[in-house]
């Protein structure tokens, strides 16, 4: 399945977001993710299904002013 | 302001930190610089400029990161061995769901329920949309956040985002980035005299600690600064300068600033000068 991740195009056999964390090794990252602009809660990966075309930001914490 | 820093010290409170706590969604805080993270020369620098300055608040982001870096995670913890309340922002985003989706997943990720809130309008100025900002305040404030809005000087924004639920507001002094100091300082007075009950927090465009001071003496709550501090040649340095230039400014509006006048007045006494009467003498003549 072609999906982009933070901007980038990667062809995936995750079928969940959460399965997407485990297969680009984010699962014990501290990180916050997103699925086509709206926020998906940490609790909420395991039933967040994939599909073609979708947009996912996975972003983590950094300097901020 | 001249009788409660009096009350302050005649009980024995610290009359600058101690007596004069800054209240910002009901978490009292002895220190009144906020710090950025960003553009230091080094984590270890971020660090001891921190402590240097005793700040208590720094303000954090969210970025993508490419899997298997882990330098977010070494930087969050960086930061909570720090022992400092985060401010995350949502720098950068440039519409209100952008803002929104960015808030909630800095929530989730830092734990806290504040975020400093940026809707940027403009890309020469990285002025605030504040139409944005309003409808993106109130959308967060719906959500339980607690809203920092990174705002102009405008009154009626202002006015707008106390009316959606922030209690605390951040005008800009100038541009972000720009070191410019207070730009325009009668709109800053004006905004103060506004709303004398809201934190105003100056954030953005302070250059030097002057700036900071002057801020402060305007009787602004509290200053936030990155890029001055950051970039110094020195940033621990510059840092405990800001801080003493914040609780000069400080103390210095609760003592009561005299009020500027266009003529000299003398401050030695006049009476009792020797030589007056030859003084006298030659006006007459």
């Amino acid at each position: 399945m072609h999906i982009h991740v933070n901007g980038k195009a990667l062809d995936v056999a995750a079928a969940t977001l959460a399965a997407l964390l485990a297969e680009l090794d984010y699962e014990d990252a501290a990180v916050a993710t997103a699925l086509n602009q709206m926020f998906v809660r940490r609790r909420d990966r395991g039933d967040t299904p994939l599909k073609e075309g979708d947009a996912v930001e996975i972003l983590t914490p950094r300097q901020g002013g | 302001m001249k009788a409660d820093l009096a009350a302050d010290r005649e009980s024995g409170k610290d009359a600058v930190f101690g007596g004069d706590p800054l209240t910002l969604y009901g978490v009292a805080l002895a220190s009144r610089l906020l710090a950025g993270t960003a553009q230091y020369p080094s984590p270890a620098i971020l660090s001891r400029a921190i402590a240097a300055a005793k700040v208590e608040i720094v303000t954090v982001s969210l970025r993508r990161e490419s899997g298997g870096n882990q330098a977010g995670a070494r930087f969050w913890a960086l930061i909570r061995d720090l022992g400092v309340r985060v401010l995350p922002n949502t720098a950068g985003c440039r519409g209100v769901k952008e803002a929104v989706t960015t808030a909630q997943m800095a929530r989730e990720i830092f734990d806290t329920a504040w975020i400093k809130l940026e809707v940027i309008g403009e890309e020469d100025t990285l002025q605030p949309d504040v139409f944005g900002l309003v409808e993106a305040a109130a959308i967060l404030t719906r959500d339980g956040f607690q809203v920092f809005p990174y705002t102009t000087e405008d009154l009626v924004a202002a006015e707008k985002l106390l009316g959606v639920g922030c209690e605390v507001l951040m005008p800009w002094g100038s541009p972000i980035g720009s070191g410019r100091g207070l730009n325009n300082p009668y709109a800053l007075r004006s905004l103060r005299a506004h709303f004398p009950q809201v934190p105003l927090i100056i954030d953005a465009g302070i250059g030097a600690p002057s700036h900071a001071a002057a801020a402060m003496e305007m009787g602004f709550d509290a200053v936030l600064s990155n890029t001055a501090i950051a970039k110094a040649g020195d940033p621990v340095a510059m840092a405990r300068a800001f801080a003493l230039a914040v609780e000069a400014g400080r103390t210095g509006y609760r003592a009561d600033l005299m009020q500027a006048r266009d003529m000299a007045a003398p401050s030695t006494p006049v009476i009792g000068r020797a030589f007056n009467d030859l003084a006298n003498d030659r006006a007459r003549a």
